[in-house]
C-alpha cells in the first residue's frame, strides 16, 4: 500500500504541475506543449503503463486489506466510539478511495480516453491545435477539451471538486501513513513528515480543485 | 517425623558450593524421560519451568490465569535486591545475608538465606541477558536504589514495574521452551489435588476452568510455585485470583505448613474507601525514599494537610527511628502507623490513614535542578515545578495510579496511606532442597516458608522467587530425580489417580449441591474481617481464641448455606472461588492457632502480650527460636518444631533507632 | 473530590459459551458509589444476580491494579472505557453520573473468540511470543549484567515498549482488528537491546508470520491502538517493526 501510494503521490505532483500550466492563461499553449510531451514521449508512455499497474495494484491491495480486515472482526461492536481515538479519514480510506475511483473513471473518460484513443470507434477525437513552439507540429488541444468539459457544466465542476476533496482526505492520511509503513517514525522527523503531508495534500488539492472552478468562472480562457 | 532441614555441613559460605559439587546428576538421556509438573507461572514457576525445560526435562506447567504472563508477580513494583555492590557502598553477599536474617527477625534459616544472597547477583545477569530493561544511568550501566531495612543501594528496578519486567523475562523464557516442545503449558487450569503414590508425589488433579472437566497428570516430581495466601484476609494487595488451594491440598496430603501466622502487612497502601472495596493497592516502598510520613500532632485534627503548619506535624518514624527514619522495615513502619491511628491521630474520612508527603522531596529536587541550570534565585513555584518533574520521572506511574484510584493529586496534597496485607512469609515447610515433607513435592517462591523469617525486606520477594526457580531447583531437583530414573511413567489409570480425582469430584459436587442462600463472596468477606481484626497487625490470645471459634462456625455455615450458581462442566468463576474460599476457611484457623502458639512478637507477628516498654516487638528466643511446622491430622493439626540455630548472625533485639 | 452515589442501567453482553449465540441483557443497579472501581460495580451486580438466583457475569480480572492485563471490557464504545491510559480495573465510577446507561461488550476479534460473557481467549498472543518474543539465553549462560553498557535512551525506549501488559485493547480498538502494536512493542524492545541482536531478523519474520496466521487484521496506521493503550505504547514501535521486517525480508535467504 505504502509503495504504490508513494508512486501515486509522485505522479500527482507531476500531474498537478503540468495542469497548473493552464494558469499561465496563454490560451493553453504551454499546457498543450507539455501535455503533448507527456502523451508522446516513449519513456513517459512506458511509465504510464506502470502507473496504471500501480493504480490497479493499489486498488487491489486496498480491496485485500478491506476484506482481510473485515474478517478480522466478524462480530462488530454494538456501540463503538472510534471518534474518541482516531481520525475519521484514517478509518475511511476505503470509502475515500472508492469515491476517488468513481471520480477517476469520469476523469479518464473526459480526458485520457479521447486524448489517447480518440478516433477509435465512436470515441470522439480531440481537435488539433497548432503550436508555434513545437515546430508547427500539430498536437491535441487538450486545453480546449478542458474548457469544453468545465465551462458549461456546473455538475461536472462540482463532481470534480468533490473528487478532489476525497483525494485531499485520502492524502492527508496516506502521505504520513506511507512513511510509517516504511518504518519511518522518528521523534524529530515525524512531525516534519506530518506537516509536509498536510502541506502537500492541501496544495495539491487546492491546485486541482481550482482548475475546473477557474475555467467555469472564466478566470482562464 | 523428625524434620530434617538437610542444611549441608561446613562453613556457611561454602555450603552451597559444596552442595552443588556433590549433588547427584541426571544424564541428558534420562532427563528426557523424567516428567516434572510445575504449578503456577509467576517468577518462581516460570523460571523453574523454563530452566528445567532447558535442561531437558519434560515439563508440564499450569496456571489458573488465561496466560502465564498474568501471574501476580507482575504487580511487584519497587525492585529486586542483589549483592552486586555496583555502587561501591560496601555491599556484599555477607551483608545481604545479614540484612535478610536480621530483617526477618531471626526466624529464617541461615543456610537458605546465605544461598539466596549468593545467587542474587546471577539473577540480575540472567535477567539482563533476557532483555529485561532495568533502569540505567547515562553511562549505560545499571542504576540502583535503596529500600527499607538496609543502608546500601542494592535494589535494581525498572521504574515502578520491576515485577512486570522480571516476570515477562521469565515468561519469555518459558514460552521459548513451549515453542521448543520441552514445556507443555496449560493455562486456565487449576490444580485441585496432589496424587501421592507410595508416599511420593506422582501427579496432580487439575480442573480445566473453561470446560470444567477434571484432568489427571503424572509427574516424577511436582513443583508448587503457587504464591502466597494473603487473600485469606479478603482485602489484600494480592490479585483477586491469588489463593492457597494448591499449597493447601498439598498440606492435606502430608506436606507440613511452616509458620502460617507470619504475614507481612505493607505500610504504604491506599486506604480502604468503603464497603465495596474488593482489593487494596500498594504504593511501592520505594516511595519512602523520598516521601515523609506524618500525622498531625493534634488528635482528631480535621484541617487540610496543607493547612497544618510544619511544627504541628509529627514525623513519627523520623522521631522514633532516627537512624533509619522513613526507611525502617515494613513491619516496624506498619505498626507505627497503626499505633498513631489507634491513638486517634489518623487522617482522612475514616481516620485510618497517615500522610506520605512529597513536598520536601519535590522542593529539594527542585533546588538541585535550579542550581544545575543556574537559577538559584528562582521562586518557590518554579522550584516546585522543576522538582515535580524529577519526582514524576521517578514515581510518575505510581502517582498516576494513586490519582486514578482516589481522585486526588498527590503532587499537590500528600498521599493518604495505611498498611495492608501484602505477603505471607509462612508457607509449605521445605528443606534446603526446597522439598516439602512429601518426597517429590517441592515448594518454590512465596509458596514456601524458608527465606524471609518473620518479616520480608522490600525487593526480596522477586529475588527469592527467581533464585528458587533459576538457580536452586535445577540443582536440588536432580538430587531427587537421579534416583527416579528407573520409575517409568505411571499410568493415570492407577488407583491413586482414580481415587484422588473422585475425592476432588465429590467435593465439587458437594459445593454445588448445598444451594444455600449466601454467596461465596460474603463468606470470604466475613472470614477476612475476622482475620484482620484478630490475626492482623496486632494479635492477642483472647482474640485469637475467639477467632478460631468464629472461623469454625463460619466454615460450618459455609458448608451448609453457600450458594454456588451455574454448572460444574462449564466456565464457572463462582465455583472456582468457592473451592478457594473453602480452603481459606481452613487455613485461617491454622493461622490463628499458629499465632496463638507463638507467644512472642517477631517481625510481622506482633503479640500484644510480648512488647517492650516503648511498644517495640519483643522476641522470645529462649522459647520460640523455631519453625512451627504443622502437620494436618484429619480435623486438626499437630505441630512439629524445627529448631533454628544461628552460627553467624547472632540474634539481638532488632534496632532501627 | 466530591463523593456521590448513582443509579445506572447496564447493558451487558451475555454469552453462555463460545458456541452459543450471545445477546445483550439489561440490568439496573442502584446506590453505586463514585469511589468504586468499575469492576467493583460488577462485583455488586454479580452479588445481586446471585441473590436473585441468576448466573453472575463472567469477566477476566486479576490484579485490579492495572498491570496484569487480564481485564478487558469494551465500555460505551471504548476499550477499557472513557479514561485514557487506563485499564478497566482502574476505571472508577467517578467517570459516570447518575442515570447513565453503560454498554459493556467483550473484545471483538476473530483471533479472540469469546469463551463466556465478557471473557475472551487471548492465547494467540502467547503463540506470537512463542514464535520469537524472547532472547535465547539458557539459565546460567549470562555474562555480568554491566558487561554490556546500553545507551540510556535505548534502554528507556526498550522499557517503554516492554511496558505492554498484553491486554489486547489495541486489537479490540483497531478498526482492522490488527495486533501490530502488541507485536511491534515486543519486537522493538528486543531490537533496541544489544542482547536481542543475534535473533533480530528471524524474530521479526517469525513473529509477524505467526501474527498473520492467527487471523489478526492489517495495520492501516489509524493509530487508535496508541490512543487506547493503557500503557501508552507508541506507534513508533510499529514503524520500528516495519523497518525490522523490511530489512529482515531483504536479508533473508530464499525460503
Amino acid at each position: 500500500m505504502g509503495l504504490t501510494g508513494f508512486f501515486l503521490i509522485t505522479f500527482l505532483i507531476v500531474h498537478c504541475l503540468i495542469n497548473s500550466m493552464i494558469f499561465f492563461n496563454d490560451g493553453g499553449e504551454t499546457f498543450n506543449h507539455w501535455a503533448h510531451f507527456m502523451g508522446s514521449n516513449l519513456i513517459i508512455r512506458t511509465m504510464e503503463i506502470g502507473l496504471f499497474a500501480f493504480l490497479l495494484l493499489h486498488i487491489f491491495q486496498g480491496l485485500m486489506l478491506w476484506s482481510q480486515n473485515r474478517s478480522a472482526r466478524p462480530v462488530r461492536y454494538a456501540v463503538n466510539r472510534p471518534e474518541k481515538n482516531s481520525k475519521w479519514y484514517s478509518r475511511s480510506m476505503g470509502l475515500l478511495g472508492t469515491l476517488i475511483l468513481l471520480f477517476l473513471i469520469l476523469h479518464l473518460y473526459h480526458f485520457w480516453v479521447p486524448s489517447r484513443m480518440g478516433g477509435i470507434g465512436s470515441i470522439h477525437e480531440l481537435e488539433p491545435a497548432s503550436l508555434s513552439t513545437y515546430s508547427g507540429q500539430e498536437v491535441h488541444n487538450l486545453y480546449n477539451e478542458m474548457l469544453m468539459v468545465f465551462r458549461e457544466n456546473l455538475w461536472v465542476v462540482i463532481v470534480y471538486v468533490l473528487g478532489v476533496f476525497s483525494l485531499f482526505w485520502h492524502l492527508l492520511h496516506g502521505f504520513q501513513s506511507a512513511f510509517q509503513t516504511f518504518g519511518l517514525n522518528h521523534k524529530r522527523y515525524t512531525p516534519l513528515i506530518k506537516g509536509l503531508g498536510v502541506a502537500y495534500s492541501t496544495i495539491i488539492c487546492i491546485a486541482f480543485a481550482s482548475m475546473p472552478v477557474a475555467m467555469y468562472m472564466n478566470w482562464v480562457s | 517425623m523428625a524434620l530434617d532441614s538437610k542444611i549441608p555441613h561446613g562453613e556457611m559460605k561454602d555450603k552451597w558450593e559444596d552442595y552443588k559439587g556433590h549433588v547427584k546428576l541426571v544424564n541428558p538421556a534420562n532427563k528426557r524421560k523424567l516428567e516434572v509438573i510445575v504449578i503456577g507461572t509467576g517468577l518462581a514457576g516460570a523460571s523453574a519451568a523454563a530452566s528445567l525445560g532447558e535442561m531437558g526435562y519434560k515439563v508440564k506447567a499450569f496456571c489458573f490465569q488465561d496466560s502465564p504472563r498474568r501471574a501476580h508477580s507482575i504487580a511487584a513494583q519497587g525492585g529486586i535486591n542483589a549483592a552486586k555492590n555496583y555502587q561501591n557502598d560496601g555491599d556484599s553477599v555477607f551483608r545481604l545475608f545479614y540484612d535478610t536474617v536480621k530483617g526477618g527477625d531471626y526466624r529464617a534459616r541461615e543456610g537458605n538465606v546465605h544461598r539466596l544472597a549468593e545467587v542474587s547477583a546471577a539473577i540480575i545477569d540472567q535477567c539482563v541477558a533476557q532483555g529485561v530493561p532495568f533502569a540505567r544511568e547515562y553511562g549505560g550501566l545499571l542504576s540502583n536504589r535503596s529500600f527499607g531495612g538496609t543502608q546500601v543501594q542494592r535494589t535494581f528496578y525498572a521504574a515502578g514495574q520491576t515485577g512486570q519486567q522480571l516476570l515477562l523475562g521469565a515468561y519469555s523464557a518459558l514460552e521459548r521452551q513451549v515453542a521448543l516442545g520441552t514445556v507443555k503449558m496449560y493455562s486456565r487450569h487449576e490444580m485441585l489435588d496432589v496424587v501421592v503414590i507410595d508416599g511420593k508425589a506422582r501427579g496432580v488433579i487439575v480442573r480445566d476452568l473453561v470446560s470444567g472437566k477434571l484432568e489427571r497428570h503424572f509427574g516424577h516430581a511436582v513443583l508448587l510455585c503457587s504464591g502466597g495466601y494473603g487473600n485469606v484476609f479478603y482485602l489484600s494487595t494480592n490479585a483477586m485470583g491469588s489463593n492457597v488451594t494448591a499449597a493447601w491440598k498439598a498440606h492435606k496430603r502430608g506436606a507440613y505448613f511452616g509458620n502460617p501466622c507470619f504475614t507481612q502487612i505493607h505500610p504504604t497502601c491506599i486506604p480502604v474507601s468503603g464497603d465495596h472495596q474488593s482489593k487494596l493497592t500498594l504504593m511501592s516502598e520505594s516511595l519512602r525514599n523520598d516521601g515523609r510520613i506524618w500525622v498531625p500532632k493534634q488528635k482528631g485534627d480535621t484541617r487540610k494537610a496543607s493547612d497544618i503548619p510544619e511544627n504541628e506535624r509529627d514525623y513519627y518514624l523520623e522521631r522514633r527511628y532516627p537512624a533509619f527514619g522513613n526507611l525502617v522495615p515494613r513491619d516496624v513502619a506498619s505498626r507505627a502507623a497503626k499505633e498513631r491511628c489507634d491513638e486517634g491521630y489518623g487522617v482522612g474520612t475514616t481516620k485510618m490513614a497517615v500522610y506520605l508527603d512529597f513536598k520536601d522531596a519535590i522542593m529539594r529536587y527542585g533546588k538541585t535542578e535550579a542550581g544545575k541550570t543556574g537559577h538559584e534565585s528562582a521562586d518557590d513555584k518554579t522550584i516546585f515545578e522543576l522538582g515535580k518533574k524529577v519526582v514524576e520521572e521517578k514515581y510518575g506511574n505510581l502517582f498516576e495510579m494513586y490519582e486514578k484510584i482516589t481522585g486526588e493529586n498527590p503532587y499537590e496534597m500528600p498521599m493518604r496511606i495505611y498498611p495492608a496485607v501484602h505477603y505471607t512469609m509462612g508457607g509449605l515447610w521445605v528443606d534446603y532442597e526446597l522439598q516439602t515433607t512429601v518426597p517429590g513435592l517441592y515448594a518454590l517462591g512465596e509458596a514456601n516458608f524458608s527465606d524471609h523469617g518473620a518479616n520480608r525486606l522490600g525487593a526480596s520477594a522477586l529475588m527469592q522467587g527467581l533464585a528458587d526457580g533459576y538457580f536452586v531447583i535445577p540443582y536440588t531437583l536432580g538430587n531427587y530425580l537421579a534416583d527416579e530414573i528407573r520409575t517409568t511413567a505411571i499410568s493415570t489409570d492407577h488407583p491413586a489417580f482414580v481415587e484422588t480425582e473422585k475425592a476432588v469430584n465429590d467435593r465439587i459436587n458437594k459445593l454445588m449441591s448445598i444451594k444455600g442462600k449466601q454467596s461465596v463472596e460474603s463468606f470470604h468477606k466475613r472470614l477476612g474481617k475476622i482475620m484482620w481484626d484478630k490475626c492482623g497487625m496486632a494479635r492477642n490470645a483472647k482474640g485469637l481464641q475467639s477467632a478460631i471459634n468464629e472461623i469454625r462456625n463460619l466454615r460450618n455455615e459455609f458448608w451448609s448455606d453457600v450458594r454456588v450458581p451455574g454448572d460444574i462442566n462449564e466456565f464457572n468463576p463462582e465455583l472456582d472461588k468457592a473451592g478457594r474460599v473453602a480452603d481459606f476457611l481452613e487455613l485461617g484457623e491454622l493461622m490463628c492457632m499458629d499465632a496463638l502458639n507463638r507467644n512472642e512478637s517477631c517481625g510481622g507477628h506482633f503479640r500484644e502480650e510480648s512488647q517492650t516498654e516503648d511498644g517495640e516487638a519483643k522476641r522470645d528466643d529462649a522459647n520460640f527460636s523455631y519453625v512451627a511446622a504443622w502437620e494436618s491430622k484429619g480435623e486438626g493439626w499437630e505441630m512439629h518444631k524445627e529448631p533454628l540455630t544461628f552460627e553467624i548472625v547472632k540474634p539481638t533485639q532488632r534496632s532501627y533507632k | 473530590m466530591e463523593h456521590y452515589h448513582m443509579n445506572l442501567t447496564l447493558k451487558i453482553w451475555r454469552q453462555k459459551n463460545s458456541n452459543a449465540k450471545g445477546n445483550f441483557e439489561t440490568y439496573k443497579v442502584s446506590n453505586i458509589s463514585s469511589e468504586m472501581s468499575f469492576l467493583e460495580l460488577f462485583d455488586v451486580l454479580n452479588e445481586q444476580l446471585i441473590a436473585e438466583g441468576k448466573e453472575p457475569i463472567a469477566f477476566d480480572h486479576d490484579c485490579r491494579e492495572g498491570i496484569c492485563g487480564a481485564c478487558s471490557m469494551y465500555i460505551n464504545g471504548e476499550a477499557h472505557g472513557p479514561w485514557s491510559k487506563n485499564t478497566t480495573c482502574q476505571l472508577h465510577m467517578r467517570a459516570f453520573k447518575d442515570g447513565d446507561t453503560i454498554v459493556v461488550e467483550p473484545w471483538r476479534s476473530q483471533a479472540f473468540p469469546v469463551l463466556k460473557d465478557l471473557v475472551v481467549d487471548r492465547s494467540a498472543f502467547d503463540r506470537i511470543i512463542q514464535a520469537g518474543g524472547y532472547i535465547s539465553v539458557n539459565t546460567g549462560n549470562a555474562v555480568d549484567a554491566n558487561a554490556i553498557p546500553i545507551d540510556k535512551k535505548d534502554a528507556d525506549d526498550a522499557f517503554m515498549a516492554a511496558a505492554c501488559i498484553g491486554c489486547g485493547a489495541c486489537v479490540a480498538t483497531c478498526p482492522n482488528g490488527s495486533a501490530m502494536l502488541f507485536v511491534g512493542a515486543k519486537i522493538s524492545q528486543l531490537a533496541l537491546l544489544p542482547q536481542g541482536e543475534p535473533e533480530r531478523e528471524t524474530r521479526a519474520l517469525n513473529m509477524i508470520a505467526q501474527m498473520d496466521k492467527e487471523g489478526f487484521g492489517n495495520c492501516t496506521n489509524v493509530y487508535a491502538c496508541e490512543a487506547e493503550c493503557p500503557k501508552g505504547i507508541s506507534v513508533a514501535n510499529i514503524a520500528r517493526m516495519n523497518r525490522e521486517y523490511l530489512s529482515a525480508g531483504l536479508n533473508a535467504d530464499t525460503k
